[in-house]
């Protein structure tokens, strides 16, 4: 792992701070969200404190510092979403799972989180289950989408 | 391949004369494929379609022409524009005019593929034929262009969306791509550049309105040794999907508009700042530029003209305000996306303290098309000072819905009504959303107003970047407003304390609102009173005081919500009701004695077991315990609990 890190940290040459968010992306998209280890390397590397890096990166909404679920659910709360009902959508997958946006469950089967459109305004309400795209989707439909999807991966 | 690049180059982008050699264009006609010899399937593939299930379509196509062993070509092309026609299918029969099919799922491939090899169409799936001189009609089948949906838009920047393979160079080179560009940074001056876009009077396509030219002329005329151009393509206004959309269907044009608005203020660094959702559009747009890279098209002495060009692509990490210039730049510098206080502008001192220029995706679409056609074609095009087309992202409770292009100067009803086709299941119209969390309401007395970016701002109504939200009787005004404002709330920086403050404190006074009014004490009711009079104050205090566009916009949808739609607000608060039934708090539902059966669904439901009854009995509701979350409403099937 650490030396996967360091390759991607390598790339950027020059080491400057306008690297920092690319960085930071690439390291995510590679693990999933930003480790300590990540975060102190990346720091060493650019010469920042890991302090300057957590605030910088806390203040963006696309990092997570806690692995993501083996199952990501996004859920589209574009404006259109939102007249169809997605809150309901969001309220059950709340209830359903335990957990709040950005959380993992502690097992780390799910984790979801709100986005602002899709694109699929007119097949509203979207979910999107690690990149498949869900629409029209209701709430009732979700308990047994997740329980599905729980099944899938235990058994995996 | 190798031979048909050094023929693009050779014969056309490098070609001196404006018309081409008529065996050039006999070869730029098959790569066009304007006359096929075999059938040729098109499949639309933008991110509306992906999530109406093109991907399986795809595959059930390419199946369904592998198994009848039959010579057929199958092609992604970008999105048309009617985003519930999705999956769209055109098939191309050599011969005949191209026919439309609409909503092709994976299990209607082979039965719609069938029927039209075999001349026996199924109507139902048919949208329409679009046709050309020299084809054979279909007869009896009514022709795209003359649908509602296309005959009162002016497909100009979306000309191309739909038409070719956008990850194909050579389809775009061969409709006329880049050969403006190669002419621009061969024969053209910088300053003769901004002279033209300043002429066509092109004005920024985000919203502010500003004259494109005069932006570059003002980060050209600086004394700099480095210059940037920025294409914003953060869009992330919930609704809006008209950047995404052009990224995915013209990537190719995008980037011809980039590397002329490069040329034109004398950067040789160009970003492509996009939002982090659109993965498919990305990856197109990346092809895009290794492809138009290996064309020689960027790089290092371009065509041997002496201009260099590099162009890459960010990622936004996350944040609604990065949308803003000077948080966009901080952003790029690796800092926190926060605004700055303007001036300087960034066309004075932007990244790293150079000049910049950042131009909205709609804007550059157009660039190419005015170096091709002349200034004066643009002006023949819209109002007098609003010259052109401005695309919408049509979308909520329309009947029809998608990308749409209209000519400056439609009225905003055309859309509703000819382009949407009123709305749906016959409700009544409500509001029309203009721009997004910071855009205001328009209502049945401004729909006859024309887009133009003068008349609507006479009229207080910003024109927004392209979200156009159809909102209808079913709607809760209050409730909406609510939720732009937590979007907002949720978004705000934080920097300045007008916009970190006052949205936290709006949504605060808009959620008592909608509470529930049972468990409220005295002195809650009085401080619901009491915030409800401030929330104009608060919100005009924000509008003055906040530091950059976000803050200043945010009150935006309440104050015209007020404005249009105050009965809604004060039954609300005085009357505590909802007249949409949407707000959970003010909801209260009861059991009909006749029709409940006693099944126990809804009490077993309940979340708060506030549902009593004897089992084979009508059941009945306790109001005070009720939260009004409407779960025992839509679990009854006898439809025996009505709401108030």
């Amino acid at each position: 792992m650490s030396t996967d890190l360091d390759t991607i940290i390598k790339k950027y040459k020059q080491g400057k701070r306008e690297d920092l968010i690319p960085i930071l992306q690439e390291i995510q998209e590679y693990q999933g969200f930003l480790s300590e280890e990540a975060i102190v390397k990346t720091g060493t590397f650019l010469g920042l404190s890991t302090t300057k890096i957590y605030g910088l990166a806390t203040f963006y909404d696309k990092f997570r510092f806690i692995p993501a679920g083996k199952i990501q659910i996004k859920i589209c709360q574009g404006t259109s979403c939102y007249l169809n009902g997605s809150q309901s959508i969001i309220n059950k997958i709340r209830e359903e799972t335990g957990i709040n946006p950005g959380q993992t469950t502690r097992d780390g089967s799910f984790s979801y989180e709100i986005v602002s459109c899709m694109g699929g305004c007119n097949n509203g309400p979207v979910i999107t289950v690690n990149g498949e795209f869900h629409p029209h989707i209701r709430a009732e439909q979700l308990p047994e989408l997740l329980k599905k999807l729980k099944y899938v991966i235990d058994n995996d | 391949m190798e031979d048909l690049k050094s023929f693009l180059t050779e014969k056309v982008l490098l070609f001196e004369s404006d018309t081409l050699a008529s065996d050039t264009e006999k070869v730029l006609g098959q790569v066009r494929r304007e006359k096929p010899a075999h059938p040729v399937v098109y499949l639309s593939s933008g991110t509306s379609s992906l999530i109406a299930g093109s991907d399986r379509t795809y595959k059930a196509i390419e199946n369904y022409i592998s198994e009848n062993a039959l010579e057929a070509e199958l092609i992604r092309v970008g999105c048309t524009g009617p985003a519930n026609f999705e999956p769209l299918v055109c098939v191309h029969i050599p011969g005949k005019n191209k026919l439309f099919f609409r909503n092709i799922t994976e299990e209607k491939v082979e039965p719609l593929l069938n029927g039209v090899f075999h001349n026996d169409i199924n109507e139902e799936d048919l949208a329409g034929q679009t046709g050309t001189k020299g084809f054979e009609l279909w007869p009896g089948i009514p022709f795209m262009d003359e649908h509602p949906f296309f005959a009162k838009q002016k497909r100009v920047v979306l000309g191309n969306c739909g038409c070719y393979d956008p990850e194909s160079i050579e389809e775009y080179i061969a409709r006329g791509g880049y050969r403006s560009y190669v002419k621009v940074i061969r024969h053209y001056t910088y300053d003769e550049v901004c002279d033209i876009i300043e002429k066509s009077g092109l004005r920024g396509r985000s919203g502010g309105g500003y004259l494109t030219g005069l932006k570059w002329k003002h980060a050209l005329n600086t004394n700099a040794n480095a210059r940037y151009l920025i294409c914003n393509a953060k869009e992330s206004d919930p609704g809006a999907f008209t950047d995404r959309t052009i990224l995915e269907s013209d990537p190719h044009r995008l980037l011809e508009g980039i590397a002329i608005g490069a040329y034109a203020i004398g950067a040789s660094n160009a970003i492509i700042f996009i939002r982090s959702g659109s993965d498919h559009a990305r990856s197109r747009l990346q092809r895009a530029i290794d492809s138009a890279r290996e064309f020689g098209l960027f790089g290092h002495d371009i065509f041997s003209s002496g201009y260099n060009l590099d162009i890459v692509i960010k990622k936004e990490p996350g944040a609604f305000v990065c949308g803003e210039e000077t948080a966009l730049i901080n952003t790029l510098e690796g800092k926190r996306g926060m605004p700055q206080l303007k001036p300087p502008y960034p066309t004075t001192a932007g990244l790293f303290g150079k000049p910049t220029v950042i131009n909205n995706v709609e804007t550059l679409m157009n660039v190419p098309l005015i170096m091709q056609n002349g200034p004066e074609w643009f002006r023949s095009l819209g109002t007098e000072n609003s010259p052109g087309t401005k695309v919408f992202a049509v979308a909520g409770k329309g009947r029809m819905s998608g990308i749409v292009e209209v000519e400056m100067g439609t009225t905003i009803r055309t859309i509703l009504e000819d382009l949407a086709n009123g709305i749906k299941e016959g409700k009544e119209f409500k509001a029309i959303q203009l721009g997004g969390a910071s855009g205001s309401f328009i209502t049945n007395e401004h729909l006859d107003l024309s887009i133009d970016f003068d008349v609507l701002r006479e009229n207080g109504i910003g024109m927004g970047a392209g979200g156009f939200v159809i909102i209808d009787e079913n709607t809760c005004m209050v409730d909406l407003v609510r939720y732009y404002m937590e979007f907002i709330r949720n978004e705000s920086c934080g920097k300045c304390i007008p916009c970190r403050e006052g949205t936290g404190r709006m949504l605060e006074i808009l959620e008592s609102v909608i509470r529930k009014p049972l468990n409220e004490e005295a002195g809650t009711t009085l401080e619901r009173f009491k915030g409800v009079m401030q929330l104009e104050t608060i919100a005009s205090v924000m509008k003055d005081t906040s530091l950059c566009g976000l803050g200043q916009t945010a009150p935006n949808p309440f104050m015209s919500a007020l404005k249009n739609f105050r009965d809604e607000f004060e039954e609300h608060i005085f009357d505590r009701k909802c007249r949409a039934n949407i707000c959970r708090g003010l909801r209260s539902f009861s059991i009909e004695v006749e029709k409940c059966t006693g099944c126990t669904a809804c009490a077993s439901k309940c979340p708060v077991n506030a549902i009593y009854g004897t089992r084979l009995q009508p059941f009945f509701i306790v109001e005070d315990k009720c939260i009004g979350c409407g779960i025992c409403f839509d679990i009854c099937k006898f439809s025996a609990i009505t709401v108030k």
